[in-house]
């Protein structure tokens, strides 16, 4: 795919590498050359890999708590006002707001809406897309099975079609392709 | 491989054997697992799949003649009124509960030897809740009103009762299923995208690419991934111990002698992992067996399970001598006739039914031979399954048929009615079972991976981390790949 000729939008490159300790010090290469939009792929998460890119944590813990609160406080409120405002009922004397026996139905919601919070948190954090740069790569399949790659986005200020092939070799990436858009619209060479 | 070879040596964790045998690559996992499903359906499957739905039918149609007839159709009446939909009910549930705890606990502790397993101990835990939940739906008799358990406005203008343990019950069991389902589906996807790019024909290419939300396995997406599923783990961790706690307030809260006890909510969940155990240990033993995966799911981890089997099951026995011993020391009379009906009343042979599967069988597996043969394992498992479902009758018929007036007293029998649901229940689990073994990857192919000793950087050489290697990322395989 390396040939000039290929015509449509440059709009990333990718290099495949051999194995998890190969892909976590080409990691750090990428990150001292100043690449910003660039991920590296690999079939399973990789020990140390956020530091080798340079990554900075989840914010998700975050959202889990809030939404866990929410759920909670919700539950609570909810109970309050159904059963010590809206519908009192007198049930063997207990008092209308017993929050003792409210307990189980706010731990419940607390922990569904935090399950809520963790999955879609984690879909909207992984910025889900069905048409990234990297499936443009026929190679790129092998992620799933047994390859690592680093692909490296055009967004990127330090971008440059030209180098960042060669760049990617000398970091020791294998089977080094530019991504191209394969849209005619968009076709400019 | 012992800890204690010499004094000189600092103390290392024994030196366990592989966690896969045979030393396969990632791409041999990927095959593996994924080469069942791509190969046609084996006979077997197709007969078991047309049993276990001839099952399920028998299950819907009892269902059908209980909604047409009314529960007038099972055997309960006057004094048991709750019979064996609530024993079903507390068993299916109960099996569920092996599921999380594999897929939770066992995570949270690193205890990696679950990455084999888990996936259709999960499964199952879906399944078990899904044939639990028919049951409080079914039973309530006029089920045209089962909404009035969940807290919607209604022409009543009436609201349910939050201070009553059945009502706990729906909160926990619908939370159970939905944070199981999520974390089911969270961990499935980096396989769904596997599925997705091994996929030949367009159709299934687009459904797995939707399924796996796009997935790419970038690190920017796993480090939100791997939060997500340890936050998964950490909430699915209480859900362990609550929601068979709240079951058990059911019966707990209520003033019956033989269900008024403060023991029941940990008497409970020890009893929901011991029967789960053995419900995954049945399973894997046959998958395993179907499909030729005993170097994924190998002898190692059965003797892990049993030996989880042998505490729960002990635990649940120092129960039943608890039960015991208080209604003794208390000198309450009620408590000492419940008791004592229990194990010496009508039903004496359903309470030593119990007592010798899940107090007695255990007892075997204090031999390492016998933890390791796979057909003793087969059937302990299936005993230890009727043991705890016979667990659950003892305490809800038995408390039940002699109550206060001698003049109630009566002996409670199922109707075929009954026992054609309890059947049918299995044929809808496993239907549901098998279908999941067949279209979805039952063993983890990426958690697999990732506990193989060539994941791990530190295992390369001449990578520069080799030198501060992390106690975790020692697996004695230095330099054995690359």
């Amino acid at each position: 795919m390396s040939d000039a000729t290929v015509k449509g939008k440059i709009v990333g490159a990718l290099a495949r590498f051999d194995d998890p300790a190969k892909l976590l010090t080409a990691a750090e290469h990428v990150r001292d050359a100043g690449y910003r939009d660039f991920d590296c792929h690999s079939p399973f998460p990789i020990h140390g890999m956020d530091d080798a890119m340079g990554e900075k944590r989840s914010m998700l813990p975050w959202i889990v708590a809030g939404m866990a609160f929410f759920g909670g406080g919700g539950a609570l409120l909810m109970q309050w006002w159904m059963s010590a405002v809206d519908y009192q009922l007198v049930i063997a004397g207990k008092p209308f707001f017993s929050y003792q026996a409210f307990f189980p139905v706010t731990f419940g919601l607390a922990i569904l809406f935090a399950a809520f919070g963790a999955v879609f948190g984690m879909i909207g954090l992984i910025k889900q897309r069905f048409h990234h740069p990297v499936f443009n790569s026929d190679n790129f399949g092998r992620f799933s099975d047994d390859a690592f790659f680093v692909s490296i986005e055009a967004t990127d200020p330090n971008f440059d079609k030209e180098k960042v092939l060669d760049f990617l070799k000398t970091i020791g990436g294998l089977e080094v392709e530019l991504l191209i858009e394969q849209n005619e619209e968009l076709a400019v060479a | 491989m012992s800890a204690a070879n010499e004094q000189t040596q600092v103390y290392q964790f024994p030196e366990d054997e592989p966690l896969i045998l045979g030393n396969p690559t990632f791409k041999d996992v990927t095959n593996r697992v994924l080469g069942v499903l791509e190969a046609k359906a084996p006979r077997g499957w197709w007969l078991s799949l047309f049993a276990a739905a001839s099952l399920a039918a028998v299950l819907f149609g009892m269902i059908g003649w209980l909604f047409w007839e009314g529960i007038g159709v099972w055997g309960v009446n006057v004094p048991v009124g709750w019979g064996w939909a609530i024993v079903n009910f507390v068993f299916w549930v109960g099996i569920g509960h092996a599921g999380t705890l594999i897929s939770a606990i066992l995570f949270l502790l690193r205890q990696k030897w679950r990455t084999s397993i888990n996936r259709f101990a999960e499964a199952m835990t879906l399944f078990a809740v899904i044939c639990a939940l028919v049951f409080p739906g079914i039973h309530v008799g006029r089920v045209w009103a089962v909404y009035w358990m969940f807290p919607l406005p209604n022409q009543m203008a009436m609201w349910p009762n939050f201070r009553s343990p059945l009502l706990w019950d729906v909160f926990a069991v619908s939370t159970y299923f939905t944070c199981s389902l999520l974390f089911w589906y969270v961990g499935l996807v980096p396989d769904l995208a596997t599925m997705r790019d091994r996929a030949t024909s367009t159709i299934r290419k687009k459904i797995f690419g939707l399924l796996s939300l796009g997935w790419r396995g970038g690190n920017r997406q796993w480090k939100h991934y791997e939060v997500a599923y340890l936050l998964l783990a950490g909430i699915s961790t209480p859900l362990v111990l609550s929601v068979h706690s709240v079951v058990s307030t059911d019966f707990a809260t209520s003033v019956i002698p033989g269900w008024h006890t403060t023991i029941f909510p940990p008497y409970f969940v020890a009893g929901a992992i011991f029967s789960g155990f053995a419900m995954v240990m049945t399973l894997a033993i046959i998958t395993r067996k179907v499909y030729g995966l005993e170097d994924y799911i190998t002898d190692n981890h059965m003797e892990k399970m049993v030996k989880i089997m042998m505490l729960t099951g002990m635990m649940v026995g120092l129960a039943y001598g608890t039960e015991f011993f208080i209604a003794w020391y208390s000198g309450n009379p009620y408590e000492a006739f419940a008791l004592h009906n229990r194990a010496f009343g009508p039903y004496a042979w359903a309470y030593w039914i119990m007592v010798s599967c899940n107090v007695i069988l255990p007892q075997l597996f204090w031999i390492k031979k016998l933890r390791r043969n796979i057909p003793v394992l087969f059937v302990g498992s299936l005993l230890v399954n009727v043991g705890m479902w016979f667990e659950r009758f003892v305490i809800v018929v038995t408390s039940l048929h002699r109550d206060y007036l001698p003049a109630n007293w009566d002996y409670y029998k199922p109707t075929i009615f009954d026992i054609g649901t309890f059947v049918g229940s299995f044929g809808l689990f496993l239907t549901l079972f098998l279908l999941f073994i067949r279209f979805l990857p039952m063993i983890a192919i990426s958690e697999v991976k990732n506990v193989l000793p060539a994941a791990d950087p530190h295992n390369y050489e001449g990578h520069h981390g080799s030198e501060e290697k992390h106690a975790s990322g020692d697996l004695g395989m230095e330099g054995a790949k690359s």
